[in-house]
């Protein structure tokens, strides 16, 4: 492996709740909106989550949205999309050279829970469980459905990395590049979540599922009187290529990858740990080349949970001290918790920065909580930056999974 | 039940699990697979279904008894006949 292998992103796609395309979703960033609707999950009434409505039977037969899971959908959905971006002559590129990496936080509690669900419809008689249990449940599945749809006959799998997954697909497929693996990547994160009532069960018992009579100020990041998370689902996918494959074709290169770090706190199972988060950050950096004062928008990772926000702004404010040129937003106070996809969403969101010199805010802030009074934290509308060349995208999961992936401009030292 | 209704039966089924065909054609003698972009899976569904839906069990050794419409109504007229159906 080269170290100097550079790495950049030439396509995205995406799902969220409130856009199925980057333009879409900057454009309500940029414009405050958020998009949070209340779901009947089963057996717990009424929720706030966030729903994703694209087409999916824009690059889905019936037959195969029937046969396949929801997370396999938004994953076609986005591969497809992540591939039109990117301008590549899908027919010309050699399908065994290329790779599907996705990060996922869970897979199979939906497929499972409906199974159970139906099984009791007859007695909990277990030859009414479906043959197609298995290959909706195996770990692979979203990726393998992107193969199978799109003819890719490379290596594909999953990232199991909590909530930091999004970040985690993309930091395995730059070093799969590296490595020569592939020439080219599918990567990102996905998330079907909302449909599995054990997720929103096991946060509710928790003490940690977000709720508000206003849906859509359900999930308020910093605010003195947040409560928890807003489950939602959706998927962002990107076409990572290596720098020189990249010119050679021709490629509009939107951004290139500049450093990564993943550790684990090794101490609690729900329960952040900042030393820990803020070493994260720190090794990123290092790997980078880049000082604090290089970061131009810090995208965090922060739920809404009462401790959780507090201790990423604990790591925050040890890394970036006198950064006047930071900024620093959260996304999930528009969408939601994405689970797998949350990095790779946030991320997305974040990038158009580099064009047009804006940083969309958090939103949903009432009254900020002093712990979370970060100096450059985005306030509810969006602000104009002098300069935009350097993101931090935070990325943080159960079991102490740590993520932080910083991505440049093109064409800046 | 009759004949005809049991191949409507099955054709009720394989419009569900396969939602992108053309059923307006299909041939009774023909074999499903010659006709029809069905699997393997696709074939367990069937089976899954008549067994939901019209409790008729379908053991694995009689699944070549599903090949054709034809077959399928030979096959299944029996087992709806004790099932007592319409």
């Amino acid at each position: 492996m080269s170290s100097k292998t550079r790495i950049v992103i030439t396509g995205i796609g995406l799902t969220a709740p409130n856009g199925n395309s980057l333009p879409e979703f900057r454009g309500n960033l940029l414009a405050g909106k958020a998009r949070i609707a209340e779901i009947d999950v089963r057996h717990m009434g009424r929720h706030p989550a966030g729903v994703c409505d694209f087409d999916a039977t824009k690059w889905q037969k019936r037959k195969e949205l029937r046969n396949g899971t929801r997370v396999g959908s938004i994953s076609i959905y986005c591969a497809r999309e992540a591939l039109g971006d990117s301008g590549l002559v899908w027919e010309s590129v050699d399908k065994s050279r290329v790779g599907v990496y996705l990060g996922i936080t869970e897979h199979g509690n939906v497929e499972t829970e409906n199974e159970i669900h139906n099984i009791s419809q007859f007695g909990f008689d277990t030859k009414y469980w479906t043959h197609h249990h298995n290959p909706r449940t195996v770990a692979n599945n979203p990726a393998g459905e992107v193969t199978m749809n799109m003819g890719i006959t490379g290596p594909h799998y999953t990232i199991g990395a909590a909530c930091a997954a999004g970040n985690a697909g993309l930091i395995q497929a730059a070093q799969m590049l590296q490595l020569g693996e592939v020439d080219l990547a599918f990567a990102g994160g996905v998330s079907e979540s909302i449909h599995t009532f054990g997720i929103f069960a096991g946060f509710k018992n928790q003490g940690a599922l977000g709720a508000h009579v206003d849906p859509t100020k359900a999930s308020r990041p910093f605010d003195k009187n947040r409560n928890g998370i807003v489950i939602s689902e959706g998927g962002a996918i990107y076409v990572l290529e290596r720098l020189e494959d990249a010119q050679k074709r021709g490629a509009r290169i939107i951004a290139e990858i500049a450093g990564w770090c993943i550790n684990s706190d090794a101490t609690d199972a729900v329960l952040p740990n900042p030393e820990r988060q803020a070493e994260c950050v720190r090794l990123a950096l290092k790997r980078a080349g880049m000082r604090p004062q290089d970061i131009h928008i810090v995208s965090t990772h922060a739920t809404a949970t009462a401790l959780g926000d507090i201790q990423e702004c604990t790591a925050l404010r040890e890394v970036f001290t006198d950064c006047p040129g930071t900024y620093i937003n959260n996304t999930k106070s528009f969408i939601g918790h994405c689970m797998g996809a949350a990095g790779a969403l946030e991320l997305a969101g974040n990038l158009p920065s580099f064009e047009d010199g804006w940083v969309h805010p958090t939103i949903n802030i009432d009254e900020l909580d002093p712990e979370c009074a970060l100096p450059g934290l985005v306030i509810n509308q969006a602000v104009q930056a002098p300069r935009l060349e350097a993101i931090l995208n935070n990325s943080f999961g159960m079991l102490g999974i740590n993520s932080a992936l910083i991505v440049k401009k093109y064409g800046v030292a | 039940m009759t004949k005809e209704d049991i191949k409507q039966v099955v054709l009720d089924i394989i419009a569900d699990i396969a939602p992108d065909e053309d059923l307006s054609a299909v041939k009774s003698e023909v074999r499903l697979r010659d006709q029809l972009s069905l699997d393997s899976m696709d074939f367990l569904d069937i089976v899954m279904e008549l067994r939901k839906k019209h409790g008729i069990e379908v053991p694995e050794a009689d699944y070549v008894q599903l090949a054709s419409l034809d077959s399928c109504a030979e096959y299944l007229f029996p087992k709806f006949q004790a099932k007592g159906s319409k």
